[in-house]
Parts: structure tokens; C-alpha cells; sequence
């Protein structure tokens, strides 16, 4: 099996492509920072002792070298078998709230960019006879809270886009997953102060490759926050509105 | 709010840093995974935040034929073993933790279970690239700035900011140890057979009951160890370990003197009088601590300090009997108690180990902690030992200053390098008068 994982050079996509170097199998790295991808393949060739077989820039602003990307790597892969996409953005909800180009920043690359980045992922996948497409979305698009308001928002798009997706498409082969991880320390969330229940990125790598190996097409990581967030999906409005979470 | 492993906390964050070329340019600190017991991984009052290495964990190469490997600083000991130790490598020098970085080895200039033969981490290290208070980098070594090298090597992170470090993994013959673990009645007969299993076993410590008294005063365990040959070594590798965490923090009367006390008495009864040997995990051999996360929350809310000093040995250990006398006398009921025997001095210019006996104990916070402190230190002036900085919340500058003579001279290494103190910890202006 062979990866292609967009935000491999940080966070949970490096963890994950650790993983995955660590047992052998293929791997394609997509960043937007030239050294930082060399930095992490010469990382993951030490750690596994396995080459990495490619790299690319790819940077989530820049949607029109999404096809080109993709077909560099389906070329030095021979086909794509999985897809990933761990990028994305994070700006505090005041600091959005203020700029509206923050904003706009956010919503572009979190939503409308990851999508047709998948978009065409999928067209590829399908292509070489399905396969598997992992997307990182949030539990903080499963319902509007104070605090991620647009963040959230696009997630919430994302999650359904992936949903459907793969409604859609599991019958002709691709699998679609969606990862939502509660909190994770990671370099996205290293100036805010961990919640209860926050994960390391190792453990949420293990279990979103076991989901993509086993084609669950939803994964909380880390796994309590699936009972979290069941119980705030079942809260009401008036509590939701009371309550800062 | 901040603490070291002790507990004792403060004012201060930290900021976790993916990119340390670019975190280093203003931080006044490195912390690494905050394993060291007192301030030395705390800020000054005035920037009270220090730069979180953890997340820089790449490592840069690995030649699998010599075993040379060069990493950035936030790499754990953990996550090194984890990746290398089954394929038989294996650091030359190991704490007694792997919570640790190679940032935090190289600072404190770690020593393990192999002083004896091996020395220190810092004397195994090939290179270090770090960030110095002008704003260059440097890579130093003993061919380039060999000063600030050694300077560096357990200089507490206080020549400069330690960013990448090169040293040599070791081959081992297998990844399980062979030990042998035998009772020892009292603290002579203990120090003479540290002295006799130090010429036959690479890797030797020892556990004491330091709350018994009179003819059984240092009575304990002697643990000795080695790599496994080949046929002895079970076939499979040692599995990946679960461990446990304590879910909260003890009240502070949990681990009184006589609780202490009896836990004492029964790890000492049930080893029985017979040597026991045979295959252990490596990782049960070297950290028996990190089975139990955060294993620091039973001392309660007032947190604690390990106290590790080094005496020099007289020929009668009766400097080391004299400290216990006087440990059992300030009523430092402590259920860790380590003693270990030293090996030379290694290049490190300001590093902890010096040739004798190594003690250290876990001493609760509570009122009068500070006499307590000082009149260990003062035995420890006296005898002509010293103390470990990544241990130390309490030491006085004046003491510090009486019991390294060698600080002048590194005093100097680091004016040279870091001359207005820019680069200083909550330790460091505690013992070194640098601006709070």
C-alpha cells in the first residue's frame, strides 16, 4: 500500500507518516516548505530505515497546482492507493472576528481548498480503481460552539463533503474518512493551554491508520471524544447558548 | 504556573516549538520534558516563558554502520529506544528516566547505571549545534569551540541553546539485560560490594532502606547488570511495556514516615536473603520509575525535591555513614533512596559525578525544608562533595560557590558566550545572581 499525505512535515501528519515509514509502506510527501520536507524525509529515512519515495510542494493557498501535485506523485507512486490530508489551518475566533481576512484566510484553505484538493484526489483514486482518502476534519464541526464559530463552520462542511462522499463512492471502491480529533498538542494548538482529554499525536496516528486499514468512515481520535462529543451533540440550544464551551 | 518533576511551582509557561532555529533567536530558556526536580527548567520571574523543545524531534541522519546519529534537541530517550534499541542499539550513557531529551542529556550531562565504566552522556557526544546569546549559531565540539563545548556539557542550558546534538549509538549483543540483585545488610558492606561488582558488571546501582538504623543503617539492594548474550536472551523482543499513571495528586499525609518505613521494610524482606539473577526487560532494568507515569503526584500538593550529592571516599566510608547518621537524624523518611558508586570526572566543565559514592533520596516540602537543605549541604562542603543541579530547588549561592571549585572558571566560559546572563533560568538567578 502506498500514502500520499498532504501536511506530512507537522503534528498528527507527521506522526502518521512515521507510522506508516515504519512499516515499510510507500510513501509521498506533500508541505509547502521546501527544507522542512527534505528535514522530515531524511527524519523518516533514519527512523524506519525505509526510503521515502517522493516530494513534493504543495501548499493549500495555491489550488490550481493541486492536479499537478497529484499527478507527480500518482507517476513516482505508479498508482495512488491512499490520500491524506492533515494540513489546515487554526485562528483564534476573537482574532477572526476583528479581521475579516483572517476570516476569509480560514474559510478558503479549512473549506474550500481542502475540498477541491479532494476533489481531485478522488478523481484520481477513482481513476486507478478506488482506494482510500483520509481527510483531517474536527470534532469542532459537529455542532456551533462560542468558542470555534468558523472554525467549526468549515469543518462542519468538510465533515459533510466527506460524508457524502463516501455514500457515494464505497461502492465503486474509495473509501472516505473522516478524522475528527478533539484536542491534540501539537505545533497548531501549542499556544493554547490543553483541555481535559487532550491526546498526543502517536497514539491518534495509530488509530486513524487502523481506521484507514480498516475502512471505518469515521474515527474520533483520541477515543473519548466520541463520547464527548455524543454527549454535546444531545445538549440543547438553551444549555449550548449557557454554556463557553 | 510551572514546576519542575518536583512540583514545586511557579509563575511561567511554556511555549511548545516545532522550529528551533526560529524559537531560539528570543527565548531566555530551553525546557525539555521538564524531568529535571527543581528550577533549572524554570524561567525568571521577569520572561517567564521558556521554549518547549519536545515537538523538534527529527533526526537529521542515522549510519547504521557505525551507529552515528545526530538529532534535534527535543528527541526523547524514549522515542530513541523505542526505534533503535530492538534492532540492538542503544545509548552509551542512560538516566534513570527516558522522559528526557538529548537538549535535557546534554544540560545536565546525564549519568547512569555505567558511571563506573562510561562516564557521563556529555563524554560520548561528537557535536553540538546551538544558539548563543549574539544570535549565532555555532557548532561546537573538540576540535571547534571546544571551550563552550565543555561548558555546554552540563552547563544547564546556560552557555547557549543546545539545538542539535551528534553523538554514537552502541551496538548491543541483545536488547534484554542479564541481572542479579543480592541483599546487603549495611552501608559499608553495601559500598564494598558497589566497589567489587563495579569490576565485574558494566551497568550497577543500589536501593536503600535509608530509615533503618544502627547495625542494619544502609541496608538495601544491589542490582547489577548486563547485556544478555545471545543465548541466554529469550528469542522474541522485549514487548512494548504498558504503564500505569497515578490519577491524582496524594494528600500530603499519604507518604508519612511510617508508611514509608513499612513499605521499606517489606520491598527489603521480600527480595529474601538469596541472590536472585536471571533475564529482565531492559526498560524495567533502567527505568523502573517509568512504569508509573507521573509518579511525582504522590508527594502531595507542596510538591517535593530529590536531594543527589556525591561524596568522596576516605577509605572507611565513614564520610557516607556520617551522612546517613545525619539523614536519619533530619527524619528524611524517603521510600527512593539510590546510592551509586562514581567513576572519574568527565570532560563536562561544571558536571555533577566526581569520584566516590552518589546518594539521592526524595525529600517532601515542608516547613523547615530549608534547614534541612542547608545542613545536608554543609556535610557535603565539608566532606568535599558535591550536589546535582538538575536535582537542586533549595541549595544557598553561597554553598553552591563553596562546593564548586570549578566555577570560576566556567563562570568565565560563560560570561564569554553569554555575557549579560541573557540566556538564564530560575536556578541560574538563584545561584548565579542573574537578573531575576
Amino acid at each position: 500500500m502506498n500514502f500520499t499525505i498532504l501536511g506530512a512535515t507537522q503534528g498528527m501528519g507527521q506522526a502518521l507518516a512515521r507510522l506508516i515509514s515504519s512499516r515499510g509502506d510507500a510513501l509521498f510527501l506533500l508541505g509547502n516548505d521546501r527544507q522542512e520536507l527534505e528535514s522530515c524525509a531524511r527524519d523518516l529515512e533514519a527512523r524506519s530505515g525505509y526510503p521515502v519515495a517522493g516530494m513534493a510542494l504543495c501548499d493549500l493557498r495555491q489550488p490550481k497546482e493541486f492536479p499537478l501535485v497529484l499527478d507527480e506523485a500518482r507517476s513516482k507512486l505508479g498508482r495512488l492507493d491512499s490520500v491524506v490530508v492533515t494540513a489546515g489551518i487554526f485562528h483564534a475566533q476573537e482574532a477572526m472576528e476583528k479581521e475579516s481576512n483572517l476570516a476569509r484566510d480560514l474559510l478558503t484553505i479549512d473549506f474550500t481548498n481542502t475540498i477541491l484538493f479532494c476533489e481531485e484526489a478522488r478523481k484520481r483514486l477513482l481513476e486507478d480503481g478506488g482506494g482510500t482518502l483520509c481527510v483531517f476534519s474536527s470534532v469542532a464541526g459537529d455542532r456551533g460552539r462560542k468558542p470555534v464559530i468558523l472554525y467549526g463552520a468549515a469543518k462542519a462542511g468538510l465533515s459533510n463533503y466527506l460524508e457524502g462522499l463516501d455514500h457515494k463512492f464505497r461502492s465503486r471502491g474509495l473509501v472516505t474518512i473522516c478524522v475528527k480529533p478533539g484536542f491534540v498538542k501539537t505545533g497548531m494548538t501549542a499556544g493554547l493551554k490543553p483541555p481535559p482529554f487532550a491526546g498526543e499525536p502517536e497514539p491518534v496516528a495509530r488509530m486513524v491508520l487502523s481506521a484507514i486499514d480498516s475502512g471505518k468512515p469515521q474515527v474520533y481520535v483520541p477515543g473519548v471524544w466520541r463520547w464527548v462529543m455524543f454527549v454535546i451533540r444531545l445538549l440543547p440550544r438553551f444549555v449550548m447558548r449557557r454554556i463557553g464551551f | 504556573m510551572l514546576s519542575g518533576w518536583g512540583r514545586i511551582f511557579r509563575p511561567g509557561h511554556s511555549v511548545y516549538a516545532h522550529d528551533l532555529e526560529k524559537a531560539s533567536r528570543q527565548a531566555v530558556l530551553f525546557r525539555g520534558l521538564g524531568r529535571s526536580y527543581g528550577d533549572s527548567a524554570l524561567p525568571p520571574a521577569s520572561e517567564p516563558v521558556v521554549v518547549a523543545t519536545p515537538l523538534a524531534d527529527k533526526i537529521r541522519f542515522f549510519e547504521r554502520e557505525t551507529g552515528l546519529i545526530r538529532a534535534e534537541a527535543g528527541l526523547s530517550l524514549h522515542e530513541l529506544n523505542r526505534l533503535f534499541l530492538r534492532q540492538g542499539w542503544f545509548v552509551p550513557v542512560s538516566p534513570g528516566t527516558q522522559f528526557v531529551t538529548l537538549g535535557g542529556m546534554v544540560a545536565a550531562d546525564v549519568h547512569g547505571k555505567n558511571h563506573h565504566v562510561d562516564g557521563c552522556f556529555g563524554d560520548h557526544v561528537e557535536s553540538i549545534k546551538m544558539r548563543v546569546a549574539d544570535g549565532r549559531i555555532i557548532e561546537c565540539s573538540m576540535d571547534h569551540e571546544t571551550e563552550l563545548f565543555l561548558a555546554t556539557i552540563g552547563g544547564m542550558g546556560l552557555t547557549g541553546h543546545v539545538l542539535e546534538v551528534e553523538f554514537r549509538l552502541r551496538r548491543v549483543p541483545t536488547p534484554w539485560i542479564w541481572q542479579e540483585t543480592r541483599r546487603i545488610g549495611g552501608i559499608e558492606s553495601f559500598i564494598g560490594a558497589l566497589k567489587v561488582a563495579a569490576g565485574k558488571w558494566p551497568f550497577t546501582v543500589g536501593w536503600i532502606d535509608c530509615l533503618s538504623r544502627h547495625r542494619a543503617m544502609g541496608r538495601g539492594i544491589l542490582m547489577c547488570g548486563r547485556w544478555a548474550t545471545a543465548d541466554e536472551a529469550p528469542a522474541n523482543p522485549p514487548p512494548f511495556l504498558r504503564s500505569i499513571a497515578v490519577p491524582f495528586v496524594f494528600p500530603q499525609i499519604a507518604l508519612n514516615y511510617w508508611v514509608v518505613r513499612l513499605l521499606n521494610m517489606v520491598y527489603y524482606r521480600v527480595h529474601g536473603s538469596r541472590s536472585k539473577q536471571g533475564i529482565v526487560h531492559p526498560e524495567k532494568f533502567f527505568y523502573p520509575l517509568d512504569m508509573v507515569l507521573e509518579w511525582n503526584r504522590i508527594y502531595g500538593h507542596r510538591g517535593f525535591t530529590q536531594y543527589q550529592c556525591v561524596l568522596p571516599e576516605n577509605g572507611d566510608c565513614s564520610i557516607t555513614r556520617n551522612f546517613f547518621d545525619l539523614l536519619t537524624r533530619l527524619g528524611c523518611a524517603s521510600f527512593l533512596c539510590v546510592i551509586k558508586d562514581c567513576g572519574p570526572e568527565g570532560r563536562g566543565m561544571i558536571s555533577f559525578p566526581m569520584p566516590g559514592i552518589s546518594v539521592a533520596l526524595d525529600i517532601p516540602v515542608r516547613p523547615g525544608i530549608q534547614v534541612t537543605i542547608d545542613t545536608l549541604n554543609k556535610f557535603v562542603i565539608s566532606a568535599g562533595g558535591r550536589i546535582y543541579l538538575s536535582k537542586d530547588s533549595f541549595m544557598r549561592p553561597e554553598h553552591f560557590r563553596a562546593m564548586e571549585p570549578r566555577l570560576d572558571s566556567w563562570m568565565a566560559v560563560r560570561q564569554k558566550w553569554n555575557p549579560e546572563g541573557k540566556i538564564r533560568s530560575a536556578q541560574s538567578v538563584r545561584l548565579l545572581g542573574d537578573l531575576p
